[in-house]
């Protein structure tokens, strides 16, 4: 249980270890629940989820000794929001080499939320291929979903209250590692 | 972005470039099976095409449909346009149909500004060719085919030398071209006869020439204009024999460029007049290349100007203050 | 008639005195005058009072265009404007170039009764060029027409405006020239300058005004003609009129209210309420047509007032007509460009805008000094009131005003006509009676 907190004040929720530790427990998950990593395919959904899918897939191969694919799955032009702000640049979609049909497609993402990326993300796969089955890793899922959406793997369970904001801090993209939370917590934290 | 594309000056280099990045993640995409889009499903563009020009108008609806919007083509012949219907009852038409972008193509020189501020209509407006004005997506489909070529598909033209040859004054896309280019960092030099050279083209951010065999040498680019061979008979130059020989790009005069140098032309071309069919079907003609990157480069540019949300428009409302003498 | 005292007012902005009119014409000026117990008390302190204002160059459209502007519309914008006179241009359907039609457009004013309508005749049949019309007959006809004029075409057959500037002297007659050689125009649609260039509109270059007012001035010298020039333009229109003039050639030149005040900047809107003939020039230009008219190298303001229905101006600039519509908005224009810019009085404004224009158009009875016995045309400028332009609220048929929304600094607030008063408080006199009769 929190002390009262100014909206303004982040709480870090995790730190770089716990980041570390969390994506290696997915990525034993991972190997497990797919009976070896076979033929899977780990697409990021950028800009976060593609490192986060990049750190997955060296996990793995340390586990595995194989290289795992990876490529990132842009879901802006699939987005159901996309009137309410401006028009938004592109970013990457990247398929790997032997694309997707009939492969394990891991979905990458920092975090789960309302499910409406990940239903995005849906719409955007079956336009590129048909994949075997689609699995879900995110490294926290703060729960409030819109959609029946559920994730495969999860690196950290982390209540939230609507007001709040989970900021996730990668070394790649912001400089350093940690997951911290803003706002005001409310009711229901 | 603002809210419509009525000029390449619309667009500042940020702009640009972020039409052109999204026409290069557009082009990606359209190299899988599923080509669609779902992006503007629900929206509705209008092509309207006072001028006959099958090429432009295939493009932009390639473009929209690709998006999954809802495409309505509005020709002036064979329409009420042609019984003498104004340019504001059409526009009222179909604003209350629910267009929420037109793309425009019309003999007259500032049409598409007339429907963008006339209050006509709600939804964006696209330039598509007006009169002798401008073609933005053209220009912008060229810079996007010399960034594939001159600059690693990434980033701006910065110090690329482009070579823009033939009937400027007539030419919507030399003036769409000048201003993007110059957004963009390169410089341009526009050769000409004299007498097709438009009044004040000093005054443009470019330079200019009347000789073409000394802008040959040193271009990253040369852009070949249509010339019509009527304009002979208003004296613009005194036969197309003598056109074509002091500034049409025959095979002896593409040997002058360097190795890396490509060709192009906006199209349709006259053979044997400004450009010779050798130069036009040489390797370093990127001629085609130029219609294929047209489609993405409108999907782009509907894309965002469209998938938005609709904002304020953006564009200088008081226009009364800056023409009144002090 | 209607005995009238105008209390207050101030001739050419000079000290305040009272006006007294009677049978048309000032019967007293000054102050603690006696004035008969039944006039009508016009209170009029510190307003302007000017010479009633007269237009060389109005397009009153009628016949043929009566859907843009009749006699007896033009007539109430021109009262409106403060003018007690307007010359109406030839270019109607048909053309004014018999003795029949300016006569019918001479009777149409005078029933219409606000402001003299002073025909003038085409020089060249149907205006085409070919052959000069009756100009003759035109002079002896109940229109008495003195100005002969193809405005809207130049004459440019230089030996028909010889033979035209030659013929008329023989009723004292004088040739208004529309200077703009065809050859360098055709299908021009704004001025010639860097800015057409970027709009990729066809440029009206100032040589195509400037060579033919150069060859007319030289002919009218060599000839010994009267030649007026039409709404110039140019900086280099002024020089050379300014040469001429130095050299004894008797010339005359106008500029329309709307060259005094606005640039080609505003055809970047591609809006064709801005559309006109000759186009709007640069900033330089401006300049140079304030300074002409300052010094009197340009003799006149003439409004070249060109009433457009809506839909002649709803549309893409290169299919809309040209004009706009100048004479409810001309005196708050020069007020702008002349008299706020310090350029020039109220004495230099009664000079040109009634003064000169009367003596041009030979007109008698316009353009008199306000003096005891004159004919009792009178203009009041209320400077306290400035005039937010609201293109419903003007009194042509037409609404084709580059000034909406615009304020001009001063109000045209009272005219007399022939000791009549036409305009009231800026009201029309016709309209209020109207209104006054229903209730």
């Amino acid at each position: 249980m929190s002390a009262a907190r100014t909206p303004d004040e982040t709480r870090t929720v995790l730190d770089s270890d716990d980041i570390a530790r969390a994506l290696t427990r997915v990525a034993h998950e991972i190997v497990e629940r797919t009976k070896g990593a076979d033929d899977i395919v780990l697409l990021g959904i950028p800009t976060r989820g593609v490192y986060l899918a990049n750190r997955i897939a060296e996990r793995i191969h340390v586990i595995e000794g194989r290289d795992i694919p990876v490529g990132s799955l842009d879901i802006t032009l699939y987005r159901d929001d996309l009137r309410r702000a401006p028009a938004r640049a592109l970013l990457p979609t990247t398929i790997p080499p032997g694309g997707i049909d009939d492969k394990i497609v891991v979905l990458v993402d920092d975090v789960l939320y309302s499910g409406r990326t990940i239903r995005a993300a849906l719409d955007a796969l079956s336009d590129i291929g048909r994949p075997r089955m689609v699995q879900l890793a995110v490294l926290v899922d703060r729960g409030h979903r819109e959609l029946p959406i559920r994730p495969d793997y999860v690196g950290k369970n982390i209540p939230t209250a609507k007001t709040e904001k989970v900021l996730v801090h990668l070394v790649e993209f912001d400089g350093d590692d940690a997951v911290r939370l803003s706002g005001e917590p409310g009711e229901g934290s | 972005m603002n809210r419509h594309l009525l000029s390449a000056a619309d667009l500042n280099h940020d702009d640009a470039l972020l039409v052109l990045d999204t026409a290069a993640e557009l082009a990606a995409l359209t190299d899988r099976a599923v080509k669609k889009l779902p992006t503007l499903r629900g929206r509705t563009v209008v092509n309207l095409f006072y001028e006959d020009s099958t090429r432009t108008r295939i493009s932009f609806e390639a473009a929209a449909k690709r998006l999954s919007a809802d495409v309505i083509n509005f020709s002036a012949k064979g329409s009420s346009v042609s019984k003498g219907e104004s340019l504001k009852d059409t526009a009222l038409t179909l604003e209350a149909m629910g267009a929420d972008a037109v793309v425009i193509r019309h003999p007259a020189s500032g049409a598409p500004d007339r429907l963008a501020h006339s209050g006509w209509i709600g939804g964006s407006v696209v330039n598509a060719g007006d009169g002798t004005h401008e073609h933005p997506t053209q220009a912008l489909l060229d810079a996007f085919t010399m960034r594939q070529h001159l600059a690693g598909g990434k980033g701006d033209l910065a110090g690329r030398k482009v070579t823009i040859v033939g009937d400027v004054l007539h030419s919507r896309v030399a003036r769409s071209n000048v201003l993007l280019l110059a957004t963009l960092g390169a410089e341009v030099t526009l050769v000409a006869p004299p007498t097709l050279l438009p009044f004040g083209v000093e005054t443009w951010p470019c330079s200019f020439s009347f000789d073409l065999d000394s802008h040959l040498t040193s271009a990253d680019a040369v852009m070949m204009l249509r010339v019509q061979r009527e304009r002979m008979n208003a004296a613009f130059f005194p036969t197309s024999r003598e056109y074509s020989r002091r500034y049409g790009l025959d095979v002896r005069r593409m040997n002058l460029l360097p190795d890396h140098a490509i060709v192009m032309h906006p199209g349709p071309m006259n053979r044997g007049m400004e450009i010779a069919a050798d130069v036009a079907d040489s390797e370093r003609s990127v001629i085609v290349e130029q219609v294929t990157n047209g489609v993405n480069v409108r999907m782009a540019v509907l894309y965002l100007l469209l998938a938005g949300a609709q904002l304020g428009e953006p564009d200088g409302s008081d226009r009364t203050a800056e023409g009144t003498a002090s | 008639m209607t005995t009238y005292v105008i209390r207050g007012s101030r001739p050419l902005a000079g000290s305040n005195v009272d006006i007294v009119i009677s049978d048309g014409v000032i019967s007293a000026m000054g102050t603690d005058l006696v004035v008969p117990a039944d006039a009508t008390e016009i209170s009029a302190h510190d307003h302007i009072a000017l010479p009633g204002l007269v237009d060389l160059h109005t397009h009153l459209r009628e016949p043929g265009r009566e859907d843009a502007e009749t006699v007896r519309s033009g007539s109430q914008a021109a009262a409106a404007g403060g003018y007690t006179a307007v010359c109406a241009m030839a270019n109607t359907n048909p053309v004014a170039d018999t003795a029949g039609t300016v006569e019918q457009v001479w009777r149409l004013g005078q029933q219409a009764g606000l402001v003299h309508v002073q025909p003038i005749g085409a020089v060249t049949t149907g205006l085409e060029g070919t052959q000069l019309a009756e100009l003759g007959a035109m002079a002896d006809s109940a229109a008495c027409v003195r100005i002969f004029s193809d405005d809207g075409k130049c004459v440019h057959d230089a030996v028909l405006m010889r033979r035209a500037l030659e013929y008329v002297k023989a009723f004292d007659g004088v040739i208004a020239q529309h200077a703009q050689e065809p050859r360098l125009t055709e299908d021009a649609q704004m001025n010639e300058s860097a800015l057409s260039g970027v709009l990729g509109l066809r440029g009206w270059p100032a040589v195509a005004e400037e060579a033919i007012i150069a060859r007319d001035v030289l002919l009218a010298d060599h000839v010994g003609s009267r030649l007026h020039v039409c709404h110039v333009s140019t900086a280099g229109s002024v020089e050379i009129i300014r040469w001429a003039k130095s050299r004894g050639i008797d010339v005359t030149a106008e500029v329309t209210p709307h060259h005094l005040l606005l640039t080609e900047e505003l055809v970047r809107s591609y809006n064709p309420i801005y559309k006109v003939n000759p186009p709007l020039r640069s900033e330089r230009d401006v300049h140079a047509l304030r300074e002409a008219l300052a010094d009197g190298t340009i003799d006149v303001v003439a409004t070249d007032h060109a009433p457009h229905p809506a839909e002649d101006k709803d549309c893409e600039w290169a299919q809309a007509a040209m004009g706009m519509v100048g004479l409810e908005t001309a005196v708050g224009v020069v007020a702008e460009a002349m008299i706020s810019t310090g350029l020039m009085d109220w004495a230099g404004v009664a000079q040109r805008m009634s003064v000169q224009p009367a003596v041009i158009g030979r007109l008698a009875g316009q353009g008199r000094p306000l003096a005891v016995g004159e004919p009792a045309n009178i203009t009041l400028i209320n400077t306290d009131v400035p005039h937010l332009v609201e293109p419903r609220a003007l009194r042509s048929a037409s609404r084709n005003t580059p000034y909406a929304g615009r304020s001009l600094p001063v109000s045209v607030w009272t005219t007399f006509y022939q000791g009549e008063l036409t305009l009231n408080e800026g009201v029309l006199v016709s309209q209020a009676n109207q209104a006054g009769g229903s209730a």
